[in-house]
């Protein structure tokens, strides 16, 4: 534990541990010390001088080394002669800090009327306004007026796109340089900057495409003025105007905490609308910032395509139909189908939902299936991370090893987080095939072939027969303090990502690093609740086992997936599966082929809970009333189990957690209430402190609770892996995820749409000049019995052997071992083209 | 009883206090607060910027306001926001004139006309048609294509910052 240091500020006393700075003593005190560029999260700079106050240190007698004291017996002060910065002075014992003399008063208005010299005053239209620090400020510190010349201030562009997804508004800029600090020590993205010097100092971006990196929106939240607004809320409404909500972040595992802003719009015929996401505080999980992904793609809420009625197939073709002839239609179906039932559902879904899916397979005497290629869940649920870990308490003597992952395509706050744990001076291992933006921060980089990661992980097992950085990682795992893996889907297919998994909580184990906060495995799942899924009893299955089942199947009930869209030899079976049934919110391919498709609503449209990777069960709430003829997926399942005369759980998500918590034994302890409790956060973020921590919400709604870890760890028999041969002449077909996919939600928001991953194959640039072929040109692709016809793109990252194909193309991708990749006769011939 | 009449008498022979309303009108006074009219520039565009301050600053919640961006292209106002919809339900309205004191460009001011009246209550709220004033003489009506670079401003320059 650090020293602490006894000071005073204002007559108040308070004690905090060494090296804390004066700003943040005052403000644990509530005494609110303003300030423009000093952010809690980043190193003070000490550069807009907002934050002056007078300092007094004791007078120490240099003979004898102790305080000089009064005649009546307090020590003697000596304040300074100038006043100093809080935001750059730790404290020191004794110290006597006085934030409201006039001395320090005047001073404030000298900075204020100085930092006001060229600004706009376009409060009446700028977004910050009515959430603005610099407005909240000079309002309470402020001068009335200024005695600077009106016709001199400077006029500059108001209207500068930094990228598609933030403005910059150049007059309104107080060169605080929060952006530019952030871009470049927390997002490690250093693609701002500043360009000249004095009055015409100005922001700048540098990359191409510009202000070109995934976190750009959290710098709109801290920019202390309107300088930098994000392109999706641009005039959108006034803060005032705006009701919240608190939700998630279901796009990704980690669960980033959200706060919806919501209004009434008479542009959407009234309808409330949401009008931009923003980040909520969990210390614990996100901290104040999320990626860009969450704070853009929530468009897909209100897309005009979303389903708006059931449809029943009717001669052939899908016809609207109410919802109880649909539902009727759907029971009756998977009634006559038999008991031979499939569910497969997907990762988006929440517990609630997966938990009704489960119920209704279990009572047909069918299979739960997950649609996912990740399989671990299972160990993740004894060795996962115990409660109480933090990913911000990772520093000297801990190791973080991820494998097969890019976790910054993959799941973006993790990334952050654990950069920030190697930046503390935790011990970063990465394992992949090829380099990913991580590595930067390892201390040991491992290589290992795609289709070798599983095998090259287990062998840190046994120490003693590796060489060079494997056997320094291994011995790295058995001496740290702390070891918590990650492990993803980098080019792993279902069999090997078991094997992965396997070999990742071997060892934790036989190191010892299990059921200690700090410590376990955490599985970088495809989707937001993927092992919420996992711990409702759904199993994924390999491509061509979950091919069978489906063509084998006498009803199929589709929740949150769409295995057509994904894969053609899926669109096949899905053809021959007896009666199925799509709850979706889109007309997807697999619903095209449904029997009968079932409207889902959205989760900003009901509540629920997602289980994140860190097996963290976080609460959602309804942020937007639900679009007419949409319903929750689990009342949905619920209704379907009337009609199959099931007794399933539909009246409300909160009676579904109560089963939840009485049949599922790592839930047991989890409720409502208890997700909904709070409990103080550092920083401080909320409204009233906007100018501190920027416009990120106060958590007020629930921190989630940590599932605990079983007393015993029992872990499954070990399946051999091996990976598929590659014929000479193939390359090894590599799946991996991108943030910006053609997911079926992602594309509809406008913004993101821009940056989506382009349409390609994806292969090294000396087998492109093999091939003979430019970037951009089309070559053809015969993988398995599908022959597919796409642009090469060069990815110089990408093994030899490989040709990268992302998930979630947008188009269906056969999910084959190996393809073989040549270039397009010159004539297309006849057969099966999917251009 | 003939004091009585006498009275009645007098009152036969004096103007009257009624007017024929409302073939006559009585003009208001300087400082009646009837309708609101939305202003514009001489040359048409007009002075709202859609900030919603009056919105903002109505105590009976009586005015909605949503904006959007202008272009050079198709310009509503100086500078960059409109006002892409703005309604004042006039049944809510109290007609207390805090939107003329909030509007940072002088855009919505209480008129004289007092003649509100509806048969039902969609027809109560005025939308921005309504209230906008016509265009003055060599103006030109909203959305204008202008040059780039000229209306860059949306709250016009105090001349003397002491006004």
């Amino acid at each position: 534990m650090a020293k602490m240091v006894t000071l005073s500020i204002d007559d108040q006393t308070v004690t905090v541990p060494a090296g804390t700075l004066v700003v943040d003593a005052a403000k644990k005190i509530g005494n609110d010390i303003p300030v423009f560029c000093y952010h809690p999260k980043m190193e003070p700079v000490g550069m807009c001088r907002m934050c002056l106050v007078e300092i007094g240190r004791p007078v120490m007698d240099r003979a004898s080394g102790q305080p000089v004291l009064e005649p009546d017996g307090k020590p003697r002060i000596q304040f300074a002669p100038k006043l100093e910065t809080a935001c750059t002075t730790p404290v020191s014992e004794g110290m006597v800090v006085l934030t409201e003399n006039q001395k320090v008063t005047a001073a404030r208005k000298e900075v204020l009327e100085f930092l006001l010299t060229s600004h706009p005053l376009d409060c009446p239209i700028c977004d910050k306004g009515g959430e603005c620090p610099l407005q909240n400020l000079t309002l309470a510190h402020g001068p009335g007026e200024s005695r600077f010349l009106f016709d001199e201030k400077m006029r500059q562009q108001k209207h500068v796109p930094l990228g598609e997804l933030i403005f910059l508004d150049r007059e309104r800029c107080i060169q605080c340089a929060r952006c530019v600090r952030f871009q470049s020590d927390i997002a490690a993205d250093p693609v701002l900057g500043f360009s000249q010097r004095g009055r015409s100092l100005e922001i700048m971006t540098h990359s191409e495409p510009g202000f070109d990196s995934i976190f750009s929106g959290n710098t709109t939240d801290i920019c202390p003025v309107g300088a930098l607004t994000t392109a999706d809320f641009r005039f959108g409404a006034r803060p005032w105007e705006l009701k919240s909500a608190a939700s998630l972040c279901n796009h990704c595992p980690v669960g980033c905490n959200l706060t919806y802003n919501v209004r009434r719009e008479a542009r959407s015929d009234g309808k409330s609308v949401i009008k931009r996401a923003l980040p909520r505080q969990n210390e614990a999980v996100n901290e104040i910032w999320i990626c860009d992904k969450a704070r853009f793609v929530y468009h897909y809420t209100e897309s005009p395509e979303r389903l708006s009625t059931p449809l029943v197939r009717r001669n052939g073709e899908l016809t609207p139909a109410s919802w109880d002839e649909a539902l009727e239609a759907a029971a009756q179906g998977l009634r006559s189908a038999g008991e031979k039932l499939v569910v497969l559902a997907g990762g988006r879904l929440s517990n609630e939902d997966l938990f009704n899916l489960h119920a209704l397979a279990a009572a047909r005497k069918g299979r739960a299936v997950l649609y996912s290629d990740m399989a671990g869940g299972d160990l993740t649920a004894q060795v996962g991370l115990a409660p109480g870990s933090n990913l911000a308490d990772l520093g000297a003597g801990s190791v973080v090893l991820v494998a097969a992952s890019d976790l910054h395509e993959e799941a973006p706050l993790w990334w952050l987080r654990i950069k920030q744990a190697a930046q503390r001076g935790a011990r970063l291992i990465t394992l992949g095939a090829r380099p990913t933006r991580l590595e930067a921060f390892a201390s040991l980089r491992l290589r290992a072939d795609y289709g070798q990661q599983a095998q090259a992980l287990a062998s840190l097992l046994e120490p003693a027969g590796l060489e060079g950085d494997f056997r320094e990682a291994a011995e790295a795992l058995r001496s740290a303090e702390n070891v918590v893996i990650f492990f993803g889907s980098d080019g792993v297919e279902l069999a090997e990502s078991e094997a992965l998994a396997r070999a990742a909580a071997d060892l934790l184990v036989h190191t010892g690093h299990t059921a200690r906060p700090n410590n376990g495995l955490v599985g970088v799942w495809p989707h937001g609740n993927t092992q919420g899924a996992w711990d409702m009893g759904f199993h994924p299955q390999a491509p061509a086992e979950l091919a069978h089942s489906l063509a084998g199947a006498g009803g199929v009930l589709l929740a949150g997936a769409d295995p057509a869209g994904d894969d053609p030899a899926l669109a096949a079976a899905l053809e021959q599966a007896g009666f199925v049934v799509v709850q979706e919110l889109f007309l997807t391919e697999s619903a095209r082929r449904a029997d009968v498709v079932l409207p889902a609503a959205a989760y900003t449209e009901r509540e629920g809970t997602y289980t994140s990777g860190e097996r963290r069960v976080q609460r959602f709430y309804p942020v937007t009333p639900p679009r007419a003829n949409a319903r929750p997926d689990f009342v949905i399942a619920a209704q379907l189990g009337t009609g199959l005369l099931t007794d399933v759980e539909g009246r409300a998500a909160a009676l579904v957690m109560q089963r939840i918590a009485a049949q599922i034994p790592a839930y047991a302890a989890i409720s409502y209430q208890r997700l909904a409790e709070t409990q103080e956060q550092w920083p401080i973020i909320g409204r009233k402190d906007l100018y501190y921590g920027g416009t990120s919400y106060e958590n007020t709604q629930g921190l989630g609770v940590s599932l605990p870890l079983p007393e015993m760890v029992s872990l499954p028999a070990p399946k051999a892996y091996a990976p598929a041969p590659v014929p000479a002449g193939a390359l090894r077909l590599v799946r991996f995820s991108r943030l910006y996919d053609h997911g079926s939600l992602v594309r509809h928001s406008p913004l993101i749409g821009q940056r989506l991953a382009a349409r390609a194959v994806w292969l090294h640039p000396s087998l492109l000049v093999q091939l003979g072929v430019q970037p951009g040109e089309e070559v053809e692709i015969t993988a398995g019995d599908e022959i597919l016809r796409l642009p090469a793109a060069a990815d110089e990252n990408l093994p030899l052997n490989a040709a990268g194909l992302p998930r979630s193309a947008g188009f269906p991708t056969p999910n084959v071992p190996w393809v073989v990749v040549r270039v397009p006769a010159p004539v297309p011939s006849g057969q099966a083209n999917k251009e | 009883m003939i004091e009585g009449l006498w009275t009645t008498l007098k009152a036969f022979f004096s103007k009257p206090v009624t007017i024929s309303y409302p073939e006559e009108k009585r003009p208001v006074r300087v400082r009646f607060k009837g309708r609101h009219t939305l202003k514009r520039y001489d040359n048409g565009l007009e002075k709202c910027i859609g900030c919603a301050l009056c919105a903002a600053a109505c105590p009976a919640d009586a005015i909605f306001v949503e904006a959007a961006e202008n272009t050079d292209a198709a310009r509503y106002s100086p500078g960059e926001r409109y006002a892409s919809t703005y309604e004042i339900n006039m049944l809510r309205c109290i007609f207390c004139g805090f939107c003329e004191d909030a509007c940072p460009t002088e855009a919505i001011v209480l008129g004289d006309n007092y003649e509100l009246s509806f048969v039902d209550r969609a027809a109560s709220i005025y939308t921005k048609d309504l209230l906008l004033e016509p265009v003055a003489e060599g103006g030109q009506l909203t959305p204008q294509e202008t040059p780039p670079g000229v209306f860059t401003r949306s709250v016009p320059a105090m001349q003397d910052p002491s006004d």
